[in-house]
């Protein structure tokens, strides 16, 4: 019988059946998370000097994207059980009964495996390795160390998905270089706004999983100064690729008019109405606006710094 | 042992069978891009050596 296929009845129970389908198997690869891994990828792909092969350069960020949905698979398996105590999580393919726990690892490993190889083989060992180093770091120091252990788990975890920029212009160059890392701090620093501001409003949800976010552990009070403090190291960090003589000022406008945007949003997530205990009245609708403003915002930083190189 | 393991019923089947195929449509057209990508990578490492 499919390894999937899962038949229980008996005579008090009529028979069910829940089988995986291949769309199942899609979603374990987080498809939205790769999304962002892609074009963050690409962009530090298309920044690189140099020239690589269009088939190379499509087998790089395939690799990419495979080894983050792998990532993202061996996250799941690890993550079955407190996936399946969240509202937001429940209905993934594990906690759902839709795969089994042993066959997503495999999945993910295996994924893991080929895609670094194939990336070894059509580009270098630079990016091999890198990529190797961001499927880790995302499931050894993010999943299995950090997430239920410390508040600091996005601070230090959003590494894992600060990568992509650095592993494609690796995959042209075969090194590294300041403006991939500065792209890397962007990320970085994107990561904790990004998702405190989300923890804001689903705390109820880290709470009863017990994964310790910030607003479960120190209290909303003290992560809307942390958002507000991490908006305003992340814009400096924005601009830092113009002010370094890296970019043109297409680039520097673009980034210091949205980091702007994201300080003043940051701000109204500080300022927003709140309870004793720092809950929010107003249904944490600055948080909403923050979570939704910070997704544009990557995405806007990175296609401008794109912008700025296809007409330097 | 009588009834176990539980057989399905016709329409169980059916969508079991449904499933089954669209699992293994998805793995053919991954495996056959595959092919088709590792031969185009060959190509193109190749033409950089000539």
């Amino acid at each position: 019988m499919d390894a999937d296929l899962v038949l229980t009845g008996g005579e008090q129970s009529p028979l069910s059946v829940s089988g995986a389908e291949w769309l199942d198997w899609f979603k374990l690869l987080k498809p939205r998370v790769v999304s962002l891994v892609v074009f963050t990828g690409w962009i530090g792909l298309y920044l690189a000097p140099g020239h690589l092969n269009p088939v190379l350069a499509f087998t790089a960020i395939l690799c990419i994207a495979v080894a983050a949905g792998a990532a993202g698979a061996i996250n799941m398996w690890y993550e079955r059980d407190i996936d399946a105590l969240m509202h937001r999580t429940r209905n993934r393919p594990i906690p759902a009964g839709r795969i089994e726990p042993g066959a997503a690892l495999a999945f993910g490993l295996a994924l893991a495996v080929g895609s670094v190889i194939m990336m070894w083989l059509a580009t270098n060992l630079c990016a091999a390795t890198i990529l190797a180093l961001s499927i880790a770091f995302y499931v050894f120091v993010y999943t299995i160390w950090l997430k239920r252990r410390t508040p600091q788990n996005i601070v230090i975890g959003g590494a894992a998905g600060a990568f992509p920029p650095l592993i494609g212009w690796a995959a042209v160059t075969g090194s590294v270089d300041v403006l991939p890392l500065l792209l890397f701090a962007v990320v970085f620093f994107w990561t904790p706004p990004h998702f405190w501001a989300l923890s804001l409003y689903a705390c109820r949800d880290y709470t009863r999983a017990g994964v310790p976010m910030l607003p479960v552990v120190a209290g909303a009070t003290e992560t809307r100064r942390q958002i507000f403090g991490y908006t305003l190291v992340l814009g400096v960090f924005s601009v830092l690729p113009w002010a370094l003589g890296y970019t043109g000022a297409l680039y520097g406008i673009s980034a210091c008019l949205l980091s702007l945007g994201f300080i003043v949003c940051a701000w109204f997530v500080l300022r927003d109405g709140q309870a004793e205990d720092g809950t929010s009245l107003t249904g944490d609708r600055p948080a909403r606006l923050t979570f939704r403003y910070s997704l544009a915002y990557l995405a806007a930083i990175f296609l401008a710094i794109a912008a700025d190189h296809l007409v330097h | 042992m009588d009834g176990f393991p539980p057989r399905p019923t016709p329409e169980q089947a059916a969508e079991m069978a449904r499933r089954q195929r669209g699992r293994n449509l998805a793995l053919i057209l991954v495996l056959g891009a595959l092919a088709v990508l590792f031969f185009a990578i060959t190509i193109a490492k190749l033409s950089q050596m000539g």
